[in-house]
């Protein structure tokens, strides 16, 4: 993968957290996932199409989604909230929203967010690069963001 | 002073209230998409509208250019993660008079209100 688009997805991990929570975020090493490696229990998924295609899936354990899910709606959340898988969800929405407007030269549209919980639950999709896994870790808990992304054209010249 | 919330995300809109309630603006009708603001039009027109780009069953842009078709002067927001500027040019090539970018914090939120506000004609909202 591109190390532009997981240089957009850090700026947009540290720019989402701080902006909306005052959370500051610590990045760490980004790796490839193994194929069986679990998620985590709750995931906020964003696909992408156009000239970057994939998905984009923030993962958390459950009292790590929550206390972010309470801090990004600035109103205490759990997994019963009515509100609690559209915080996570609308988190994701601007995670990969944000990341976009970084790939330079590539046009893509984001989907509109999904959202899974269940302990043990995989994420998988075909014909796209495996997930390459960039830890995260906040006063709030570690959560991981996973992106899988393959281009479709040839980026156009810079400032184009 | 009524204000219309367009957004898909109900955690966003009340991000949104709170904001408004701190400009004093609390008389606001939320939509959850495209085609239930327009309900919301037919029954009462706004001083103010903020609006989300993607949404399901009708889009942001899709709704601002129906308000347009009608209605050149109701004063509109983006509010969206959509920041590229293709896009912010898209938004304002259909008739938006301001725009931010998400994720966004309540001073911005506030003072592209007051400005857009301003800039319209409108008596501007106090602190």
């Amino acid at each position: 993968m591109d190390v532009t688009f997981v240089n957009a997805f850090v700026g947009s991990i540290l720019n989402v957290f701080k902006t909306m929570m005052s959370v500051e975020v610590k990045v760490g090493k980004p790796l490839l996932k193994q194929a069986e490696l679990v998620t985590a229990e709750v995931s906020g998924i964003i696909g992408l199409s156009g000239e970057v295609q994939g998905s984009v899936i923030l993962s958390f354990d459950m009292p790590v989604a929550c206390a972010v899910a309470s801090a990004f709606a600035g109103a205490d959340m759990n997994p019963d909230s009515a509100d609690f898988t559209d915080a996570i969800g609308e988190l994701a929405n601007m995670v990969a929203g944000n990341a976009k407007k970084d790939f330079h030269g590539y046009e893509a549209s984001i989907s509109l967010p999904s959202v899974i919980i269940g302990k043990g639950h995989r994420v998988s999709q075909s014909k796209v690069s495996p997930f390459l896994v960039i830890p995260c870790e906040t006063k709030l808990g570690k959560f991981n963001v996973e992106v899988a992304l393959i281009t479709a054209k040839v980026p156009a010249a810079a400032g184009a | 002073m009524k204000i219309l919330l367009v957004d898909d995300s109900r955690t966003i809109r009340n991000i949104q209230k709170n904001t408004l309630k701190t400009l004093n603006l609390t008389d606001v009708t939320e939509a959850a998409d495209g085609l239930e603001a327009l309900s919301c039009l037919a029954n009462q027109r706004p001083d103010l509208m903020l609006v989300d780009w993607n949404m399901p069953n009708m889009d942001g842009i899709t709704l601002i250019k129906k308000v347009r078709e009608t209605d050149k002067t109701l004063p509109i927001i983006m509010v969206t993660t959509e920041a590229e500027k293709s896009r912010v040019l898209e938004a304002v090539k259909a008739g938006v008079n301001n725009y931010v970018v998400k994720p966004f914090t309540a001073e911005t939120l506030s003072e592209k209100i007051q400005q857009t506000m301003a800039k319209c004609g409108a008596a501007a909202p106090t602190t």
